[in-house]
C-alpha cells in the first residue's frame, strides 16, 4: 500500500523555499532562549572562576560575593545534588571544579542574582587560596610529558616502511595548525524552570537536547523522564553546543531546583570564550614517497591534537580526523599515528568538521609541498592521487570509496575558473610586481557522511495532523540556522502532498521526541528527513486506507495530491476531498492522525578498536578555486575571486545548500586566516571578545564568488529524495584559499622556495613567511 | 510639553516614552531588553563589535536648503547609555515593519536573498542597512562593505546580505500606509525635500527639546547633560573625579566589561558649542563632542587622502557615536585618530574652568595612559592646520591590523611632509601602535628633512624608525612584526606617492 503513495512525492515542496524563520528573523520576533519571556520571579546567574591555570584549589572566601548587591545564593560543587560532572564521554568534567583547576576560567562557583549584572559583579568578588603548578600550554609540551586523554593510536593499511624505503622521492616535514572559536552569534544560554514533584523544564541553546537532558537528570539525581529540554532556535552552533551546554543547563537547573524559581544561565561574550573549547588545533609530522608525478607511494603521518583539559568529544574528533587524512586521495602504504594530547586550556571539542578539516590540513600541506618539490602545478599533484573508479579506491580505514565525483568535478571546475591560464598569467604578472604577489590554488574536498560511531546514525519524529488539516512536525534535530526545520517542513509537505504553508515545524523537545542524536556530523536532514517521511508514509497508508473505505474504491486507486486527496472509481466517478476535509473526516471515524517516525542508517558499521569498517554511508564532495592577493610590505590578503562547485545530491533546497556552502567556506577562511587565538605565557586566552579575535567580515567575502551546485548528480544512496548532507564539508573548500596565499608567498620568492606559512595566515604570519622565503632563496629584502 | 529635569523622553519607533531617572549607567539594549521587553535587538558582545544590538538613532538636523530634517546614523545599543537619548529618535527592528504587517523593503530583501540563516545577527543587519537606505541613494558593493563592517555574521559568509544591500533599493514601498511609514519606505535620494512624515517626527522632535539640562539622581550615581560650556566646565570643575561622557564607545566598555559604576557622569554631548566645526580656511576647529563620522568628513575635505583610512576606523555604528574629542582624551596607544592628527601638525584646546591653553596634541601625551591634563581638566577642541598647498604638502596614513575592517591597528603610520624640487621639508610622522602613547618619530623626521626625495632617503627614514621606537609584543603583532611594518609603510608611501605603476598595496 505504501509502495503506491511512496512515489507519489510531489516535489511541488521541494526548491529554494525561504527558510521558514526569515520573517521572524528580519523582525527581531524570532525568539531565542534569552528572548523567551521568563516565569516571574526569574534569577539570573553569572559563573566565578579560579585565577590559576593548573594546581590546587585550597579554598575559596566567597564571603563578599554573598554580601554583594542582588545576590540571592552562591552555589559550589557541594551544592551539586548529584551528579557533578557533566561528561558525556567520560566522566572528567565537573560542572564546577572542587579540588583541582585545569584551565584557567574553569567554573568554580556560580552566583544567583536578581539581575545579570549584578551577578556578574558578584562573581569577581571571590578570595582564592590555590597553589598553582606549572601548566602544560602546548602539544609539544603534552607530547614530552606524554599527557594523553585516550591512548595513542595507530592507523592505516599496506606496508608503509617498504614504501617508503622503495620510493624514489621522499619528504620530510611538519606543519600545524590553529584552533578555532566558533562564535556563535548568541552566547550558551539556558533557562531552567522547577516543576511540580522535583521535575525540570530547561530552554536551551542546545544542538543535543537529549544530552543536555540526561545530564540534567543525572546532575540532579532524577529519572530522565523527569527532565524535559526544548530548543527552538539557536543563534548559531557549529559544533559548540553539541556538548557544551550540558554544563550551563544542568548548573542552571541545579539551582531552579535549590531555589524552587527559574533561573537563566547566560555567559557573556568573554566568560563564552574563556570557559568553552575550541576547535582542535592539530600539529603533524609526515614521511611520504612519492615518483615523479607526485604520486603518493608511502607515508608515514603523525597527527596530534591539543584536547584541552578532558577528554569530551576528543575521541570522535581525533578519530575523524585520521579518516580524512586521506581527503581525495589515494594511501596504499601508509601509517596514521594519532596522539589526542591533554593540556592545560578549556576543553576542546566539536568544530564543523569535527577533525575533518584538520585531517585534510595535513594532506594538502603534502600535496603542495611534493609539488614544489617536482616543480608540478599543485593540482597535477592532486589529480595524480584521486582515488580511482574501481580501482585504488580502498580508504586507509578500509571502506572503498565508491560514489566518487571528483575524476569529473575537478576537471569541470578547472574549466569554469580558468585555472591554468590565470595560474599562468598570474605568474608572469608576478614576474613585474614588486610588492603585490598574487597566487592561486585549486583544491577537493572528500568528506564521509556519518557519525563515526553507529548507534548515533538514528533518528525520530513526530507528525501530528489536527482535525482542521493543519500539520505539526516534532523531529529530534534542532535548527541553528541551517535550515534543518525548513528541509524537513518541505519534506513533510512534499510527501503528504500537501501546501508548504500547512506544515508547522516547531521546538525540537525531548518530551515528543526521545533517545535523539546531537545535531552534527551534517547528518541533520539526513536523519531527521528520513523519520519524518517514515512518520508520513504510516500516515498517507492509514489515510488512503481510510478515504478507500469511505470511496469504496481500492487503496492503489487514491492518491494524495495538490493539497488534498483523490480517487478515481474503476467507472470514472472522481472522488476529491481538500486535505482539510480528509483530516476532519479521518479524525471524525476515528483515525490517528498522529505518527512516530524511526530511521537508521543503513550500511555502515565501524570497529573502533581495528579502525577499520564502513563508518560513511556516503561521501560529499566538493572543489574550490581561489586567488589571493598579498602586500609583501604589510602582509595584508585579499581574496579576489573564488570559484566553488559543490556536490549536494538532488539538492532539497538548492538557496540553503548554497548558504550552507557560502557560509562554511567563510567560516573556514577565518579558521585558516585571520582567526588567531592567542595565549598568554600563563594559560590565560588573551583573544575573548571579537575586539581581539577576528572572524570574517562582509568586506571579506571573495568580491568575484561563482558558486555552483552539482547538477543531475542525485545521492546513490537512498537518502532523502537522494539529497546529500551540506553543513560540514564546504567548509573545507576554503583550504584553496590558504593555497592561494602559499603560492603567493612562494611567488614573493620567485617560486624557488616552497611557502613557509602555516595556518592562521595572518598579516604578521604572512610577512613572517615573505621574508622567511626570501632569505632561503638569497633575496634581499623588498 | 514640559520639561523635567529628570525625566529621560525620547521617541522609540515614533512613540514618546518618559524613563524617570534611570540609572545612568543603563544601556539602551539592556533597557530595550529587560525593561521594555523589545527583545529583537540582541546581546552578542556587549562591547560594540559585533553589531547584532545595531538601532538607529534619528537627531534634529537642518539641511543646506535650512529645512528642519531628521539626520539618521547606526549606533550599537550596548554601549549607548539611556539618558544620552534625552531629546532624540530611536528605531529598533521592531519599528521598521508597517501597522498593517508589510516588511520594510530593507527587510523584504533580505528575506529575498535568503540572507539570514540563524537569524541572531540579523536585527542588527537589518538596522544597519536601514540606515545606509535612508542616507545613502546608490551605495556600490564596496560601500556597502563600509556600512557593515560593524556587523558580523558568522553563518552566512555575507553573500546574500551584500546582495540585499543593493536589492532593498528595488522595492516600490508598496506596503506603506502613513506618512511615517511612507518616510520609513522611502530610500534616500540626493537633495529631495524632506517627506511629511520626515518633517512631522522633526517637528515631534522639536517638541521634545528641553530648555533646561537633564540632570538628576538614580539611587547612588548623578547624570548631567549641561547645554553650555560654562555650564560643563564648572560641573566638571566641581566634580573632577566625575566619569566624563561622549559617545560612551569607550565609557560604555567601563560599564559592560570593567562593570565600573561612577557616583557622576557628565555628558558633553548637549553643549551645541563642543558639536560644531568651524573652518576659517586656515584651521579645522572641531569640537571635541563632534562624533567621528562627522569629524572625518571635515578632515576628508581637505586631507581626501586620509578618506580611505578613516573608513577602517571602527564602525559606522562606533564612528556615529564615538566622538573626536572622546578618542583624543582616551589617548589609546593603539587609538588611530592621534597619529593622523599629529603628523597634520594638530593642537588641542584643552579648558578647566574658566581657563583655556593650547598644546601641540603630541604634547597630550606623556607616558602609557598619563597626559598633561590638569584634574578638572578636559579638552574642548581640536585644532587642525589646514595645507596651503596640497600638490607640494603629502598626506598618508596607513593602518596594519589582522583584518582589514574594525580591528584595532598592530601598526598606524601617518606621514606628511613637503616636497618643494625634490627635497623633503616640513616632515611630521606619528605612530599608533609602537609606543606606550601616540607618538612622533623624531629620528624618521630629521632622517626625511632636508634630504633629497629618492629611494635612499626612504631607506635611512626606515632605518631610523628603530631609533624611534622599541615596541611591545602582544596578543595583535609581535614587536618584530610592528617594526617593520612600520618601515615598510614608509615604503609604501614612497611608492604611492612617486611611482603609479607599481602597485603598492592590496587595500
Amino acid at each position: 500500500m505504501t509502495t503506491a503513495l511512496a512515489s507519489q512525492h510531489a516535489t511541488a515542496g521541494l526548491g529554494s523555499l525561504n527558510h521558514e524563520s526569515a520573517h521572524l528573523h528580519v523582525t527581531g520576533a524570532a525568539l531565542y532562549t534569552d528572548d523567551v519571556a521568563a516565569p516571574r520571579g526569574a534569577l539570573s546567574a553569572a559563573l566565578g572562576h579560579a585565577p590559576i591555570t593548573h594546581g590546587a584549589l585550597h579554598a575559596v572566601d566567597l564571603a563578599a560575593v554573598r554580601a554583594a548587591p542582588g545576590v540571592v545564593a552562591v552555589l559550589t560543587a557541594a551544592d551539586v545534588p548529584a551528579v557533578n560532572n557533566f561528561g558525556s564521554v567520560r566522566l572528567d568534567d565537573p560542572l564546577l571544579a572542587a579540588e583541582r583547576i585545569d584551565y584557567h576560567g574553569q567554573p568554580v562557583f556560580m552566583v544567583v542574582a536578581q539581575s545579570h549584572t549584578a551577578a556578574r559583579r558578584a562573581a569577581r568578588l571571590a578570595r582564592w587560596r590555590c597553589a598553582a603548578q606549572p601548566p602544560i600550554l602546548s602539544i609539544d609540551a603534552a607530547l614530552a610529558a606524554k599527557s594523553y586523554v585516550l591512548d595513542p593510536l595507530v592507523a592505516g593499511q599496506g606496508d608503509p616502511d617498504r614504501a617508503l624505503a622503495q620510493a624514489p622521492h621522499r619528504l620530510r616535514g611538519s606543519t600545524r595548525h590553529g584552533g578555532q572559536d566558533h562564535f556563535y552569534l548568541e552566547g550558551q544560554v539556558a533557562l531552567a524552570t522547577p516543576l511540580e514533584d522535583g521535575q525540570a523544564f530547561v530552554q536551551c541553546s542546545t544542538q543535543h537536547p537529549t544530552e543536555v537532558q540526561h545530564i540534567v537528570a543525572r546532575a540532579l539525581g532524577i529519572p530522565d523522564a523527569c527532565v524535559r529540554v526544548e530548543c527552538r532556535r539557536m543563534g548559531g552552533g557549529f559544533g559548540g553546543k553539541e556538548s557544551q551546554p550540558a554544563q550551563f543547563a544542568a548548573l542552571a537547573a541545579i539551582a531552579a531546583a535549590k531555589l524552587g524559581v527559574a533561573v537563566k544561565l547566560r555567559l557573556d561574550r568573554d566568560d563564552d570564550m574563556i570557559i568553552t573549547g575550541k576547535r582542535h588545533p592539530f600539529q603533524f609530522d609526515y614521511d611520504v614517497g612519492y615518483d615523479g608525478h607526485g604520486r603518493i607511494v608511502g607515508a608515514d603521518l603523525m597527527l596530534a591534537s591539543d584536547c584541552g583539559y578532558s577528554t569530551d568529544l576528543s575521541a570522535a574528533v581525533n578519530a575523524r580526523a585520521v579518516c580524512h587524512v586521506d581527503n581525495a586521495y589515494f594511501l596504499e602504504h601508509v601509517r596514521i599515528r594519532n596522539f589526542a594530547c591533554r593540556t592545560h586550556k578549556a576543553s576542546n571539542t566539536a568544530f564543523r568538521g569535527f577533525g575533518g578539516p584538520q585531517g585534510i590540513y595535513l594532506i594538502e600541506h603534502i600535496m603542495d609541498e611534493i609539488a614544489h618539490a617536482l616543480g608540478l602545478d599543485p593540482l597535477d599533484v592532486r589529480r595524480a592521487n584521486f582515488y580511482g573508479v574501481g580501482e585504488r579506491d580502498v580508504t586507509p580505514y578500509g571502506q572503498r570509496v565508491e560514489d566518487n565525483l571528483l575524476p569529473a568535478l575537478v576537471p569541470e571546475l578547472e574549466r569554469r575558473s580558468d585555472y591554468r591560464a590565470r595560474r599562468a598569467a598570474l605568474r608572469a604578472q608576478n614576474a613585474t610586481s614588486p610588492i603585490v604577489k598574487r597566487g592561486i590554488a585549486l583544491t577537493p574536498v572528500k568528506f564521509g557522511i556519518s557519525f563515526n560511531a553507529t548507534h548515533l546514525n538514528q533518528a525520530g519524529a513526530l507528525v501530528n495532523i489536527y482535525a482542521d488539516g493543519s500539520i505539526l512536525v516534532n523531529h529530534g534535530g534542532t535548527e541553528m540556522g541551517q535550515g534543518l526545520f525548513t528541509k524537513v517542513q518541505q519534506v513533510v509537505a512534499a510527501e503528504l502532498g500537501v501546501r508548504v504553508s500547512r506544515v508547522r515545524v516547531c521546538a525540537t523537545d525531548t518530551s515528543k521526541v526521545p533517545n535523539t542524536s546531537a545535531t552534527a556530523a551534517s547528518s541533520g536532514s539526513d536523519l531527521n528527513g528520513m523519520a519524518a517521511r517514515d512518520a508520513c508514509l504510516q500516515l498517507k497508508a492509514r489515510l488512503a486506507g481510510f478515504a478507500a473505505a469511505q470511496w469504496a474504491v481500492p487503496t492503489e486507486r487514491v492518491h494524495l495530491v495538490a493539497d488534498g486527496i483523490e480517487a478515481v472509481t474503476h467507472d470514472g466517478v472522481r472522488h476529491r476531498w481538500s486535505f482539510a476535509e480528509l483530516a476532519h473526516a479521518a479524525w471524525f471515524h476515528r483515525i490517528s492522525l498522529s505518527a512516530q517516525g524511526f530511521y537508521r542508517t543503513p550500511k555502515i558499521h565501524w570497529n573502533a578498536q581495528t579502525f577499520k569498517g564502513h563508518p560513511f554511508y556516503y561521501f560529499a564532495y566538493g572543489a574550490a578555486c581561489a586567488q589571493v592577493a598579498i602586500d609583501t610590505l604589510t602582509g595584508e590578503m585579499k581574496v579576489e575571486r573564488v570559484d566553488i562547485l559543490h556536490d549536494v545530491g538532488s539538492s532539497l533546497n538548492p538557496a540553503l545548500d548554497r548558504g550552507q556552502i557560502e557560509g562554511a567556506f567563510v567560516q573556514g577562511m577565518g579558521w585558516l586566516t585571520s582567526e588567531a587565538l592567542v595565549w598568554l605565557d600563563d594559560g590565560r586566552l588573551a583573544t575573548h571578545a571579537p575586539s581581539t579575535y577576528k572572524i570574517p567580515t562582509a568586506a571579506d567575502a571573495p568580491s568575484v564568488w561563482n558558486v555552483a551546485l552539482v547538477e543531475n548528480s542525485p545521492n546513490r544512496e537512498d537518502t532523502i529524495f537522494h539529497s546529500k548532507a551540506v553543513g560540514e564539508p564546504p567548509l573545507m573548500l576554503a583550504f584553496s584559499v590558504l593555497h592561494a596565499i602559499r603560492d603567493a608567498v612562494s611567488a614573493a620568492a620567485d617560486y624557488r622556495v616552497v611557502a613557509p606559512l602555516a595556518a592562521p595566515a595572518t598579516p604578521e604570519a604572512i610577512l613572517t613567511a615573505v621574508i622567511a622565503a626570501r632569505e632561503q632563496a638569497g633575496f634581499g629584502a623588498p | 510639553m514640559a520639561s523635567n529635569s529628570a525625566c529621560v523622553r525620547f521617541l522609540l519607533n515614533g512613540d514618546v516614552v518618559e524613563v524617570a531617572a534611570p540609572d545612568p549607567h543603563l544601556t539602551l539594549l539592556e533597557w530595550l531588553r529587560e525593561e521594555r521587553r523589545l527583545t529583537g535587538s540582541k546581546e552578542g558582545c556587549a562591547e560594540g563589535d559585533c553589531g547584532a544590538c545595531t538601532v538607529v538613532l534619528g537627531e534634529r538636523s537642518r539641511d543646506a536648503g535650512g529645512r528642519d530634517r531628521v539626520a539618521l546614523a547606526p549606533i550599537n545599543a550596548c554601549l549607548r547609555l539611556l539618558p544620552t537619548l534625552d531629546g532624540k529618535a530611536v528605531f529598533t527592528v521592531e519599528g521598521l515593519r508597517s501597522v498593517g504587517g508589510a516588511l520594510h523593503p530593507t527587510q523584504q530583501a533580505l528575506v529575498d536573498r535568503h540572507a539570514s540563516q540563524c537569524g541572531f545577527c540579523t536585527p542588527g543587519f537589518v538596522m544597519a542597512l536601514f540606515a545606509l537606505f535612508k542616507t545613502s541613494p546608490t551605495p556600490s558593493r564596496d560601500e556597502a562593505c563600509v556600512a557593515l563592517a560593524g556587523n558580523l555574521c558568522r553563518c552566512t559568509g555575507y553573500r546574500p546580505i551584500l546582495d540585499a544591500a543593493q536589492t532593498m533599493y528595488q522595492y516600490d514601498g508598496a506596503g506603506a500606509r502613513s506618512e511615517h511609514e511612507r518616510w520609513l519606505f522611502t530610500p534616500a535620494t540626493a537633495d529631495a525635500p524632506p517627506l511629511p512624515g520626515e518633517s512631522e517626527l522633526a517637528a515631534r522632535l522639536a517638541a521634545l527639546a528641553r530648555d533646561d539640562a537633564l540632570a538628576y539622581e538614580s539611587a547612588d550615581a548623578a547624570f548631567i547633560a549641561p547645554r553650555s560650556v560654562a555650564e560643563l566646565a564648572s560641573a566638571v570643575l566641581a566634580t573632577p573625579e566625575a566619569w566624563i561622557l561622549g559617545g560612551g564607545t569607550d565609557v560604555g566598555l567601563w560599564i559592560t566589561k570593567a562593570l565600573q559604576r561612577s557616583r557622576r557622569i557628565i555628558s558633553t554631548g548637549e553643549v551645541a558649542a563642543l558639536r560644531e566645526v568651524s573652518d576659517d580656511g586656515a584651521t579645522l576647529c572641531i569640537g571635541a563632542a563632534v562624533p567621528l563620522e562627522e569629524a572625518f568628513r571635515a578632515l576628508n575635505r581637505h586631507y581626501p587622502e586620509l578618506a580611505s583610512v578613516w573608513t577602517r576606523f571602527a564602525s559606522v555604528p562606533i564612528r556615529s557615536s564615538g566622538t573626536l574629542g572622546g578618542n583624543v582624551a582616551n589617548g589609546s596607544p593603539i587609538g588611530d585618530s592621534m597619529p593622523a592628527l599629529i603628523a597634520l601638525g594638530a593642537a588641542v584646546v584643552l579648558r578647566r574652568g574658566e581657563h583655556t591653553r593650547t598644546l601641540p596634541l603630541e604634547a597630550l601625551y606623556l607616558d602609557y595612559r598619563k597626559q598633561a591634563r590638569e584634574p578638572g581638566e578636559w579638552i574642548e577642541a581640536i585644532v587642525v592646520p589646514i595645507r596651503a598647498d596640497a600638490s607640494t604638502r603629502r598626506v598618508a596614513a596607513y593602518k596594519n591590523a589582522r583584518r582589514n575592517e574594525q580591528d584595532i591597528s598592530a601598526v598606524f603610520l601617518a606621514i606628511a611632509l613637503d616636497l618643494h624640487a625634490g627635497r623633503i621639508d616640513g616632515a611630521r610622522v606619528a605612530c599608533g601602535g609602537m609606543a606606550g602613547v601616540p607618538k612622533r618619530a623624531t629620528h624618521v623626521e630629521r632622517a626625511l628633512n632636508g634630504a633629497d626625495w629618492n629611494e635612499a632617503t626612504i631607506r635611512s627614514a626606515m632605518r631610523a624608525m628603530a631609533d624611534d621606537f622599541t615596541p611591545l609584543d602582544d596578543l595583535r603583532a609581535s614587536a618584530e612584526h610592528r617594526l617593520r611594518v612600520a618601515r615598510n609603510l614608509l615604503l609604501r608611501f614612497w611608492h604611492e606617492q612617486d611611482d603609479r605603476n607599481v602597485e603598492a598595496r592590496v587595500f
